[in-house]
């Protein structure tokens, strides 16, 4: 009896593991950063080299989005106005790090496609990126009103994700703000 | 007068040449960081950047790399062990920022302990499984000879 009962078992249990294996995402990694203190950086404005852009709008009591986002990036240009509709219609301001990119060709992106940020940091080196682990543009932190990093999303930003996964966190970091 | 062999012998050495040639050539071209000309500097670099993952490629190291990403992490190491941090520092550094899965080899700890266990647990499933096959093919064989002397005292 147990000759047929075993394998059979062994086989259903390695489907198990390889469709929960398959179905998960290799190239997304939960940030060690959820949770904690969104990293401080000191930046040159990506509009204007002699303004410094810093992580204090992140720490103003109020829910932020931080969006890492290049020229060189596909789905940067993909999630581009989806962003500039939430600039319209969402209470949530958005500041950006402009990562590993030419500054002429990301001001002129701004200028074509619009510009859905409240400030851009330029970093040119991908220093401050590191800090905050950024492997994959686009990404898009949550930040809550006391600059603690609440999630992270790697990939464009869109509506069903917006609808599922921001707006509930949103909701809560504000009910729970002072 | 060459024969046919001596010419093939010459041909793959050359077509060898030419391989190891383009290896090194693409080896010394990834990495753009200066050495240090101090062995223990160089060989902690040369350690760490072949056990930081490059987290857009996955299966390659940073060492391997060609992606922006992967320059960048190189020189960041390259700073901190000029800096004189120890490997430890460096990797701790990584991990807080890109989480374990940055570390080429995964850390043992509660979640991949069953990572780690595999392996043994697999050798001993399949030692279990050949020495009870090798039981009864004992048994068979006992089996055989006794049915052979039964011949014989037929």
């Amino acid at each position: 009896m147990w000759k047929y009962i075993l394998p059979v078992g062994i086989f259903a249990a390695l489907i198990v593991v390889f469709t929960i294996g398959l179905n998960r995402d290799p190239t997304s990694f939960e940030s060690p950063l959820l949770g904690k203190p969104a990293p401080a950086f000191t930046l040159p404005s990506l509009e204007d080299p002699s303004v410094t852009v810093t992580d204090s709008p992140l720490r103003n009591n109020e829910v932020t989005l931080f969006n890492v986002w290049a020229t060189w990036c596909s789905g940067c240009y993909q999630e581009h106005p989806f962003l500039m509709e939430l600039k319209r219609t969402s209470d949530v301001p958005i500041y950006s790090l402009n990562w590993n990119d030419e500054r002429d060709a990301a001001l002129k992106w701004l200028n074509q496609l619009g510009n859905p940020y409240a400030a851009t940091a330029f970093d040119g080196d991908g220093r401050v990126a590191i800090d905050w682990g950024v492997y994959g543009a686009p990404e898009t932190f949550l930040i809550d009103g006391r600059g603690n990093v609440i999630y992270k999303h790697i990939a464009p930003l869109t509506a069903d994700v917006w609808e599922k996964e921001f707006l509930p966190r949103i909701a809560q970091a504000k009910g729970a703000a002072p | 007068m060459m024969n046919a062999a001596s010419r093939s012998m010459v041909r793959a050495s050359l077509f060898g040449l030419m391989l190891s040639t383009l290896f090194a050539m693409s080896a010394s071209a990834i990495d753009t960081e200066t050495p240090f000309n101090d062995p223990i500097l160089d060989a902690r670099y040369d350690k760490l950047i072949h056990e930081l993952r490059c987290m857009v490629c996955l299966n390659g190291t940073i060492a391997d790399s060609r992606v922006d990403l992967a320059a960048d992490l190189r020189r960041e190491v390259h700073r901190m062990v000029a800096d004189g941090q120890t490997e430890d520092e460096i990797k701790t550094f990584m991990q807080q920022r890109y989480g374990d899965s940055i570390l080429y080899n995964p850390p043992v700890q509660p979640n991949t302990w069953a990572l780690w266990a595999a392996p043994t647990v697999f050798l001993l499933i399949g030692l279990a499984v050949v020495g009870r096959i090798v039981w009864q093919r004992r048994n068979l064989v006992v089996a055989d000879e006794s049915s052979l002397h039964e011949e014989d005292h037929a």
